[in-house]
């Protein structure tokens, strides 16, 4: 009978109470992920905080399950809401005509409106309202047809105005939603979630300041200041770092599909502020703190789930958890208190009058030209009304191909939807190979030669050949990425002769696969034995070895089969 | 007379009549002489603009490229603009003569022009007139060392009204937020017009109120007023809340029926402090209108008494965001220590502004608070719009315009204008003149007749929004039966005969 072992894991658990390498080591032992929930066997290498026991469970990990059920009822709930500032991919910035280029010298992309001289006026670029429009149309999002421009105050150097232009209340767009593939980061769990937004607001982002410490001086760049931003605020609808890093991810996907934003976290085009909290099962919600300017998805994991552990160590040292503003250390793993953000910041929000509201019309009919209103109007795009976006290309891909969603969410968010459809509706593939040969091989490849799939310098013609010879399993899954690659060298050379060129054909000379074989269970006698005893997983080990000695051109489906023939046989 | 000979007499004037303090900036007179020669030469080839070579002043808070504007303030001494107001851009499209930046309330925060950093503006009348009866001495510029008193200008835009009332220019433009251009105009005897919100650009406009901020124009006439509306009026690209629309150029109607017109007299503007004189000729003016034909009735503006409040916080809210950019990192004043950001700004500030400017801001931080957002600036914001829906039911109800006073008096003494603090001056002198900011409507100062002082008395006419034309139409009207004396410094005759060089009173045309 097997029985389910209810580990509860986090860092320190791992590390200090228990062996937890031991415990997973046991045969037969099944854990149960507490990041996904998931039933997770095998070796756990790397030790992460994936659940957040309560001391109190730490120390009763022995218990019997239906006492540690009891328990769990004291664990903790964390509740996480995002706030998502992308910079809206346009030529100019919200409010005024300077540029919008990434890393230029610092000052050369700001106007006399961004360095706020006394007397200019913004000005609304309707390209930003029509994007922002765009995306809320693909979240589904209620769109306001009359919204509202604010003033957020504060000082820093970096904000020349001492405000920010927001649109604090009256977004562009109330509501909506996002479907997005939760996925584990310590397994392969894979589940569609779907999380609620508040709202989506147009807002201008900030300059940078630099701070050169060794000279003592502050150094001000204006390029970024006044980028367009979309504020996308979402629900406390968020469970987990992982939880929270899947929608971000997907939202970037959607964001890049529909063409509104660049995507780009590592240059700033994405920053996500979390607000967490904890609190016990059906009690209300903790005090939140916010986890600021936060830029990476990687980060978005790690930031979380060290505030939520910094949070339950606090509440259970007895201490209380204030309204506060930190931001994530990534050096050190841990969230810190922002330096010179006041505790209860009074932003003193009021509407700006230099901007009437914003009237969004869907054609010339309804604007009136005496009407004191910034009027802007829709733009029909075909293109994007006829656009799969992300979400549907994965459930066109799981309803109508059967690609599982662990499959799907990889091909769709490397871009190869169309390719896919391409290579199985126009050049017969089988879908099983090209999934198998896009997913790993085709985005590796990509990715050593750092194009898209568009710019690709292997051909689909070239590409279906290889899913066509691969699929009749005349040539094994670890040669596809020697082949692509030598295609990518040679453009004009055919698959063929490429395999043949480098004698990559899969090994299906019995003699030759028997004589390996044998050479493996020869050289195994123990690992023989144990199988006798019934240790069936020995299998894989004789079959890894027998693959390494065909240098990787075999079936590992066939290889077990024969192994496992010859084992039967001989015994 | 040329545009060479007009840029000349008004540089002469300029010139004698320096020590009224009102321009600050002046541009050189070789500069103007040169643009004069060519203005000369497109009147002559029969291409002359709208404005050749009319001489304009403009206040010191509209952005001139390459020429300092410092709004009256320590804060921007060292600012210049790297660009135009719009309009300043459109005067000198139009071919006008910028002869210079006038004086004003620091940051057009006043109602007397004696707040700036550049000192008082003193009122042109005070060179034929003074509160002891005795002339303006010529020393006047250090009148704190004699003890001299004369007349305030008026504020905030008092510079650019004593510019031409003084003769340096036949035209300037101020900024009206709460009165700012018909309360100099009154007191200097102009025409003051503060055209409707959203009809000429506030691009390069330094803000005071964004939401009440107008560029209004000085003249001696309103068919003046009416070519200068003319030239700089309609929607402008960098300004989102000008009119969509461009400009249709209005027409002073010579004609107009005065019997087809309905002219309202709202009972709130009789205010408390009211003088005696200034409810004269309210009646007098009433009595004209009505002897024409005119309809003239009573009405009702209850919400009126509420102006000042509303104005008030209004105003400090704006304030206190507004100025939150002068931090003297990316421009002006720059005096604190470099230790910590927040030092340097609260240095700059301190020593770039004066105490109306910090009281305001403070004042408006305070209403801006989360807690008292509701009590202050919303409660105001109601206030508001039922000032203007005071205005949309009396002109619904037939009115066609309405005439009240536009000061409780005529020019005040300095001595006693600064008795109080700017605060307790604005609340009195605005009294009556924010309602048609709050409202938006165009309103316009008329100067009428002399006081027993010998000073000017003027009232104000208010229409609906966008009724400029009407609004002119029947200020022109009006200038013409009451033919107004202006001042007129007639330096000529006073160059002739130098012994007699202070005998200003008797070259005034009579």
């Amino acid at each position: 009978m097997r029985v389910w072992t209810k580990l509860r894991l986090s860092k320190t658990v791992c590390l200090r109470k228990f062996s937890f390498r031991s415990a997973l080591c046991r045969p037969r032992t099944t854990v149960i992920c507490f990041n996904c929930g998931s039933l997770y066997k095998g070796k756990v290498t790397q030790f992460r905080t994936f659940c957040f026991a309560s001391e109190d469970q730490r120390r009763n990990l022995d218990l019997e399950p239906a006492d540690r059920q009891k328990q769990s009822q004291t664990s903790w709930e964390p509740v996480i809401g995002l706030e998502i500032h992308a910079q809206i991919k346009s030529a100019s910035k919200l409010f005024s005509g300077a540029g919008t280029q990434y890393g230029a010298s610092p000052n050369t992309q700001v106007s006399l409106f961004d360095a706020a001289f006394p007397g200019t006026l913004p000005v609304l670029n309707q390209r930003c309202v029509q994007a922002a429009v765009r995306t809320a149309q693909a979240l589904g999002c209620h769109i306001n047809c009359v919204s509202k421009f604010d003033r957020k105050h504060y000082f820093y150097a970096d904000m020349p105005a001492g405000y920010q232009i927001t649109q604090q209340r009256h977004p562009l767009a109330v509501g909506g939603s996002l479907t997005y593939v939760y996925q584990c980061s310590i397994t392969s769990f894979v589940e569609r979630r779907s999380a609620r937004l508040i709202q989506i607001q147009l807002e201008q982002d900030s300059g940078k300041s630099l701070h050169d410490l060794e000279n003592g001086v502050s150094l001000i760049d204006l390029n970024r200041a006044g980028h367009g931003l979309m504020e996308i605020v979402t629900e406390p609808d968020f469970t987990s770092g992982d939880d929270a890093a899947s929608f971000v991810k997907d939202l970037r996907d959607l964001l890049v599909a529909i063409g509104t934003c660049d995507g780009r976290m590592a240059e700033g085009s994405m920053r996500v502020d979390a607000n967490v909290s904890v609190n016990r099962p059906g009690e209300p919600l903790g005090t939140r703190t916010e986890v600021k300017n936060i830029n990476s998805t990687r980060n978005i994991r790690l930031a979380i789930d060290s505030e939520i552990e910094r949070q339950i160590r606090v509440l259970e040292g007895g201490g209380v958890i204030e309204n506060e503003t930190r931001s994530y250390d990534a050096e050190d793993g841990q969230t810190i208190p922002m330096r010179d953000k006041e505790k209860l910041l009074d932003y003193r929000f009021f509407p700006e009058p230099n901007l009437p509201p914003l009237v969004i019309h869907c054609d010339h009919s309804t604007i009136s030209p005496w009407s004191p209103s910034l009027s802007v109007i829709l733009e029909k795009d075909e293109d994007f009304e006829k656009m799969l976006l992300p979400e549907q290309q994965r459930k066109r891909l799981e309803e109508k191909y059967g690609v599982p969603l662990i499959h799907s969410v990889v091909l769709v968010r490397q871009g190869l939807f169309d390719l896919f459809e391409i290579l199985v509706n126009q050049h017969s593939c089988e879908v099983w190979a090209t999934t198998a040969v896009l997913k790993t091989p085709y985005v590796a490849f990509l990715d050593d030669h750092k194009v898209d799939s568009e710019e690709s310098p292997v051909s689909i013609e070239q590409l279906a050949e290889l899913i066509h010879i691969f699929q009749r399993e005349k040539i094994s899954s670890s040669s596809l990425s020697l082949v692509l690659n030598e295609l990518a060298v040679n453009s004009s050379i055919s698959c063929q002769s490429v395999i043949e060129e480098k004698g990559l054909w899969i090994v299906d000379c019995d003699d030759v696969i028997f004589a390996a074989i044998d050479e493996v269970l020869a050289k195994n006698p123990q690992n023989v034995k144990s199988y006798k005893k019934g240790k069936t997983n020995q299998i894989k080990v004789f079959t890894n070895k027998v693959i390494k000695i065909l240098d990787g051109k075999a079936n590992t489906m066939r290889i077990q089969q024969l192994i496992k023939d010859r084992l039967d046989k001989r015994f | 007379m040329s545009p060479h000979d007009l840029a000349l007499l008004c540089q002469k004037q300029l010139q004698y009549t320096k020590h009224l303090n009102y321009m600050l900036q002046q541009t050189s007179s070789d500069v103007l002489e040169k643009q004069a020669k060519i203005s000369e030469q497109l009147y002559s080839q029969g291409t002359a603009k709208a404005l050749e070579g009319i001489p304009i002043a403009f206040k010191d808070n509209f952005c001139t490229l390459g020429v300092p504007t410092t709004c009256g303030s320590r804060m921007l001494l060292n600012y210049v603009p790297p660009y135009n107001a719009t309009m300043v851009e459109k005067v000198l499209e139009a071919g006008a003569l910028m002869i210079g930046k006038a004086n004003l309330d620091e940051f057009a925060m006043g109602s007397g022009s004696t707040d700036g950093c550049h000192g008082p503006v003193i009122n042109p009348w005070s060179m034929v007139t003074t509160p002891s009866g005795e002339r303006l001495s010529p020393s006047v510029a250090d009148q704190s060392s004699d003890g001299s008193d004369w007349f305030v200008a008026g504020g905030s835009s008092g510079g650019s009204a004593a510019a031409v009332a003084a003769g340096a220019c036949l035209a300037s433009f101020g900024s009206d937020t709460g009165g700012s251009v018909r309360i100099p105009a009154s007191y200097c005897g102009l025409v003051g017009l503060k055209p409707t919100y959203g009809l000429l650009s506030r691009h390069g406009l330094i803000p005071l109120v964004n939401s009440m901020d107008v560029p209004g124009i000085f003249t001696k006439t309103v068919t003046d007023s009416a070519i200068i509306l003319n030239a700089v009026a309609g929607h402008d690209n960098k300004d989102s809340t000008t009119v969509q629309e461009s400009h249709t150029p209005i027409q002073i109607d010579e004609d107009i029926d005065i019997s087809k017109l309905n002219v309202g007299i709202p009972k709130e503007f009789y205010v408390p402090g009211l003088s005696e004189e200034v409810v004269t000729v309210w009646r007098e003016i009433a009595d004209l209108l009505e002897k024409a034909g005119a309809r003239v009735t009573e009405v009702s503006m209850p919400h009126s008494r509420h102006c000042i409040i509303c104005y008030h916080v209004l105003c400090c809210c704006e304030v206190a965001s507004n100025f939150s950019r002068y931090t003297g990192i990316e421009f002006g004043l720059r005096c604190g220590s470099e230790e910590s950001t927040e030092e340097l700004y609260a240095e700059n500030r301190h020593h770039g502004f004066n105490d109306v400017v910090r009281g305001r801001i403070l004042a408006g931080n305070f209403f801006l608070l989360r807690r008292n957002y509701e009590r202050f600036f919303l409660k105001a914001q109601r206030i508001r719009r039922l000032i203007s829906n005071d205005f949309k039911n009396a002109f619904s109800a037939g009115v066609d315009f309405l005439l009240t006073p536009i000061t409780l008096s005529d020019a005040p003494s300095h001595s006693w204008f600064i008795q109080k603090d700017s605060r307790t001056r604005s609340a009195e002198q605005d009294v009556v003149t924010t309602a048609a900011n709050l409202a938006g409507v165009p309103a316009i100062s008329l100067p009428l007749k002399l006081s027993r002082q010998n000073l000017p008395l003027s009232l104000q006419l208010m229409g609906p929004r966008f009724s400029e034309s009407r609004l002119l139409s029947l200020a022109h009207w009006i200038e013409n039966e009451v033919q107004f004396q202006h001042l007129d410094l007639d330096f000529h005759s006073v160059e002739e005969s130098a012994e007699n060089q202070f005998q200003f009173n008797d070259v005034i045309r009579k």
